[in-house]
């Protein structure tokens, strides 16, 4: 019997894009419904009644929501094959921990680059650079997050990627003079069929960026 | 062969309680650190460098932090009793329902607690149609692990205890058994269940301690609008 899986999900978002990659990882077919995030769907509201949001999977009509539990998941059905978590539960519990590190920080540290005053604007560029050296610390001279094998914490992060040339525009900065390393890793991250064929192109998310800050009537 | 596990923690710690059950559910032998938090260990800061915190569980040596992160390994290094269903959909449920508890419900309670005004009656109306999302899935279970204790049940154990405090301080009733029996069930049930009951810190201490907290916020809101 077939699988049938379904992804609510809008281009830019870096979180409905950690699914995507996840995916395409695993080689797996699915539908793509692209959602208007100021005109949502009934299926998203029926598929995600709590949060209202996007990422949403439906495997064989049954909903999941929140993009790592998602990741987990497709990890612990499709375990044939490209392991995102390793076996080990200590080397686990480091990756859970890098990937909790990235939700509880990147996505807010940017909205304060990217929506708000300039105040805040420096406040985040600060907090973003500090972030993510960081996170290249934890890279070390490993190829991925993973080790040797891209895993868990390179899909949650490389989806801000796209992102990161919107941050530099707005926040006034150069992300790879100040972390070198981590940009080697996103271009590494690139060169691999998940990766490319799940991200934005980061100058389209500039765009769209620039129309979020016009409807919100930031510029 | 020794196993060494050592857990850091505060006396009071929710987010540390939820490690001292599961442990303590599973019969894993353990030495409670116990830390000053406004004067942490050089251990501390060493065993969590980026986030300074405690939970911290210390397995042979090597250091595990984020309590949900501590709850997983646990859960996979020793395999009695689980915690998390086996089923990889129920897993997933498990995972979302837990986050929502602390992103949510954690979040809007605390406020209908700690703020005054408007904020507070803004935190109340988002707590009560957060916990109107948990009484729809208590639905015939006793649980939210369903027959047993799991991993829902732990993330969420505070609001047993804590709700009945901050209900207490405030005069605000949270947990209404009216509105939400089958949540105000569970909070008795899992209150009073063996392990659990053994471990709550001592409420005459909470309530001076959380009390203070919530003077503290008074005093601070306040000061800040005579300033203008």
């Amino acid at each position: 019997m077939a699988d049938e899986i379904v992804l609510l999900s809008t281009w830019p978002s870096m979180f409905g894009n950690r699914v995507r990659v996840a995916l395409a990882e695993k080689g797996l077919k699915y539908e793509y419904k692209e959602e208007d995030l100021w005109n949502k769907s009934p299926l998203l509201l029926m598929m995600n009644p709590v949060h209202k949001k996007i990422p949403v999977l439906i495997h064989n009509g049954k909903p999941i929501s929140e993009s790592m539990i998602i990741v987990e998941y497709i990890d612990e059905v499709w375990n044939h094959k490209s392991p995102l978590l390793p076996t080990d539960p200590y080397q686990r519990a480091q990756a859970r921990f890098w990937a909790d590190y990235v939700d509880k920080k990147l996505y807010d540290i940017g909205k304060k680059i990217i929506w708000s005053t300039k105040g805040e604007q420096e406040t985040g560029k600060k907090e973003l650079i500090e972030c993510l050296k960081l996170l290249e610390g934890e890279l070390g001279d490993n190829p991925y997050f993973g080790g040797e094998n891209f895993g868990f914490v390179d899909v949650s992060l490389v989806t801000f990627s796209c992102w990161f040339h919107t941050y530099e525009s707005y926040g006034n900065f150069s992300i790879e003079t100040e972390c070198p390393k981590l940009v080697a890793w996103t271009k590494r991250c690139l060169e691999k069929e998940s990766v490319s064929s799940s991200l934005a192109d980061p100058h389209k998310i500039h765009d769209f960026a620039s129309g979020v800050r016009k409807r919100l009537g930031i510029e | 062969m020794g196993e060494e596990v050592k857990l850091f923690r505060s006396w009071s710690s929710s987010f540390a309680l939820r490690i001292v059950w599961a442990l303590e559910i599973k019969g894993i032998e353990y030495e409670a650190v116990f830390e000053d938090l406004s004067n942490k260990s050089p251990l501390l800061l060493q065993y969590n460098r980026v986030h300074k915190k405690i939970p911290i569980l210390v397995h042979n040596g090597r250091p595990i932090v984020e309590s949900f992160v501590i709850l997983e390994y646990i859960d996979e290094t020793w395999k009695q009793a689980p915690l998390l269903p086996e089923d990889p959909y129920e897993r997933a449920m498990a995972r979302f329902w837990a986050k929502f508890g602390e992103d949510k419900v954690l979040t809007s309670i605390w406020s209908a607690f700690i703020k005054q005004g408007k904020e507070q009656e803004e935190a109340m109306v988002a707590a009560m149609e957060n916990l109107k999302f948990l009484e729809k899935e208590m639905k015939g279970k006793k649980f939210f692990g369903g027959e047993r204790i799991g991993y829902v049940d732990l993330t969420l154990g505070w609001l047993a205890n804590l709700g009945s405090i901050f209900e207490e301080i405030v005069g605000l009733k949270i947990v209404d058994e009216e509105k939400f029996p089958l949540l105000y069930s569970w909070m008795q049930d899992f209150a009073e269940a063996p392990i659990i009951r053994d471990n709550w810190p001592p409420r005459d201490k909470m309530i001076v301690k959380f009390q203070a907290l919530l003077d503290a916020a008074i005093a601070a809101s306040s000061s800040s609008s005579s300033s203008k």
